[in-house]
């Protein structure tokens, strides 16, 4: 028995046909239009715009979303999901996916919970590729504590206007559309708003956070708003409702960014015993140095608990009982999973596995940002522990 | 105008295979399978050739077990309209294959049978000609270009020294060579909708062939390995090396 990316998977039962065939063609995709230009791109700091038309082309901006807006729902289930987060972690490069798929962050809220109008104006070109939307809601002074945010939206007549600024926000760059956590009205959490802000608008302005760890890939960006004048029928939902759509929207990006972390951690574990595999040293290779073989198991054993976890929670998102407390946790468990993996990796590829442009190297890079993004392993515990009652 | 395109299940073109370890065959076990790329290539030409108005059906055939319905679906997710598999079991030699493919062509009528020139495990490069033969049909082989004009069809063919066009009058065996087209990538919704399409399944004796067997494979081994290359001193040495030991000059 082998251990790479497939075979380091444990059978999962609702896996059929389809789901394989869905499989197939988007690695297909991602290896000759994605794998041999994702270190230069990481390098490069962004990808090519024509790389959304070309991802709507096969389906995989438009996977989950409605049809009437250019998606595709019919059999469409949440295995599809977890296999496409998995089939993009493979590139090894989290800026590539972080960017490409920014709408699937940005764009629930318009569908869930704006205005037909809203949605008719803004879903079909954003999963055509032809336009980008991002999610805006961590400010420079109030991050997982959404409660606290400052940026301000006063109505005035048929619109708001808008001042403050957001920042670390992904896919901020390039965004013709930012769903916008607001404040609307008073204090706490009862007075924040989801706001659709058009990026032409004038007072609206940008800038690259370019020198980050890791996601080089991505157009990380901090937002300005200097009396941005929205039209009020951009509300995302009710006003001062905005609360519930973010949290909300933080289930799907925890799921996304944990089955993106367990397959990080998953490459990292084939990078890992393929080396061990080749690699000679003191007259034997790596793989038969019982220290090396012991770290291999102990990755394994780890991924073995995050993709059980994993599935537990896609069960329940399939039954509609999913605790967010559980989400949470699972997120943690990945990013643990991915950071024991992304150093164990590391520490048998030694030398090689330090130089630029291993997707082992790259991965070690992109583990922070997937335990601090999307609410921090601390905030994930404690809205975990919150839910208990203690 | 109907199409026929034949699509075959072989190693995806990505695996190293290995020989069994009795050399009786290629190990086939837990090996990745895929759609023989000339074949794609078939069904890509098809599925062009409908989106120009110029063929009104495509129907992808593939011979084997059941496995190679997969593959069928994959021509149905690219765009071809129906399927029929033909089931076989074990291994099915080229002009077994040509026979079973004359049958299916008797029973549709197609006006063209597009065929890869060969597939990329038996290297073959049989097929095509085979049912030209059997059918009485003109045939097309390794195709850069396919050109259908009311009952005719000018394909381009890649020969050695360049190209040379053949006018074909329809119906017509066309086979094609690596480039023809560049396959597309099967979309999400297509490879959903591809599930719904009809496949038919019939047997060797619906299409009255027998199938038999006159070929024997007595052996299959891996290449010898390379050697190692060596340095040498001078562009003297070189030379001797090439003209006593390698005797190419």
């Amino acid at each position: 028995m082998s251990l790479d990316f497939d075979s380091a998977r444990l059978p999962n039962p609702h896996i059929n046909e389809d789901h394989d065939a869905w499989r197939d063609h988007l690695r297909r995709f991602i290896d000759r239009e994605i794998m041999p230009h994702a270190d230069d791109w990481d390098e490069a700091g962004h990808i090519p715009d024509e790389l959304w038309p070309k991802a709507a082309e096969v389906g995989l901006l438009g996977m989950g979303y409605p049809e009437e807006f250019g998606g595709t729902t019919e059999g469409i289930d949440v295995w599809h999901q977890w296999i496409t987060n998995e089939e993009l972690a493979r590139i090894g490069v989290g800026g590539i996916t972080a960017s490409l798929m920014v709408h699937g962050i940005g764009l629930p809220p318009v569908i869930n919970w704006g205005s037909q109008a809203l949605k008719e104006q803004v879903a079909p070109p954003v999963l055509r590729g032809e336009k980008n939307i991002s999610l805006g809601i961590t400010e420079p002074g109030a991050g997982s504590d959404v409660a606290q945010l400052t940026t301000t939206a006063v109505r005035d007549g048929d619109d708001f206007i808008v001042n403050g600024s957001k920042t670390y926000i992904t896919g901020g760059m390039r965004a013709d559309w930012v769903s916008t956590a607001v404040r609307t009205g008073g204090e706490g959490g009862r007075g924040v708003s989801m706001l659709l802000i058009p990026t032409d608008a004038p007072g609206f302005s940008r800038t690259a956070l370019d020198r980050k760890q890791g996601w080089w890939a991505s157009d990380t960006a901090t937002l300005h708003f200097d009396n941005v004048r929205v039209p009020a029928t951009n509300l995302i939902g009710e006003e001062n409702q905005g609360f519930l759509v973010i949290m909300t929207n933080f289930n799907g990006e925890r799921m996304a960014m944990a089955t993106q972390m367990e397959a990080m951690a998953r490459v990292c574990l084939e990078e890992a015993v393929s080396w061990a595999q080749e690699r000679r040293t003191f007259g034997k290779r790596l793989a038969d140095h019982q220290v090396i073989r012991h770290k291999i198991a102990q990755m394994k054993q780890k991924l073995n608990a995050t993709q059980a976890y994993i599935r537990v929670c896609y069960e329940a998102i399939q039954a509609g009982t999913a605790a967010p407390g559980d989400i949470a946790m699972l997120k943690v468990q990945a990013s643990e999973t991915v950071e024991f993996c992304a150093r164990e990796a590391m520490q048998i590829l030694g030398g090689i596995g330090y130089m630029r442009g291993s997707r082992v190297e790259r991965i070690y890079r992109e583990v922070r940002v997937n335990a601090i993004g999307g609410g921090s392993e601390e905030i994930m515990r404690d809205l975990a522990a919150r839910q208990y009652g203690l | 105008m109907k199409v026929l395109v034949a699509v075959k299940r072989v190693v995806d073109y990505n695996v190293k295979v290995r020989a069994k370890a009795d050399g009786s065959d290629v190990d086939l076990n837990n090996v990745k399978m895929a759609i023989n790329p000339f074949c794609e290539i078939a069904v890509e030409e098809a599925v062009r050739l409908k989106e120009a108005g110029v063929a009104t059906e495509v129907v992808a055939v593939s011979i084997g077990d059941k496995s190679c319905q997969e593959q069928i679906r994959t021509a149905l997710a690219l765009g071809a309209d129906r399927g029929i598999q033909v089931e076989t079991e074990g291994s099915v030699e080229p002009l077994v294959v040509a026979k079973l493919l004359k049958g299916v062509v008797e029973k549709e009528q197609p006006q063209l049978v597009i065929l890869g020139k060969q597939s990329i495990d038996g290297d073959n490069n049989q097929t095509g000609q085979m049912l030209g033969a059997l059918t009485g049909m003109a045939q097309g082989t390794f195709a850069s270009e396919v050109a259908v004009d009311g009952d005719k069809v000018n394909v381009t063919r890649e020969i050695d020294g360049g190209l040379q066009t053949v006018g074909l009058n329809l119906p017509a065996i066309v086979t094609t060579d690596l480039r023809l087209n560049e396959p597309r990538y099967a979309s999400l919704p297509n490879i959903m909708k591809a599930k719904k399409k009809p496949l038919d399944v019939f047997t060797p004796a619906d299409l009255g062939v027998e199938v038999t067997s006159h070929l024997t494979t007595l052996k299959v081994e891996p290449p010898a390995e390379r050697q190692a290359g060596i340095k040498v001193e001078s562009v003297a040495d070189l030379v001797d090396k090439l003209k006593n030991e390698a005797k190419v000059i």
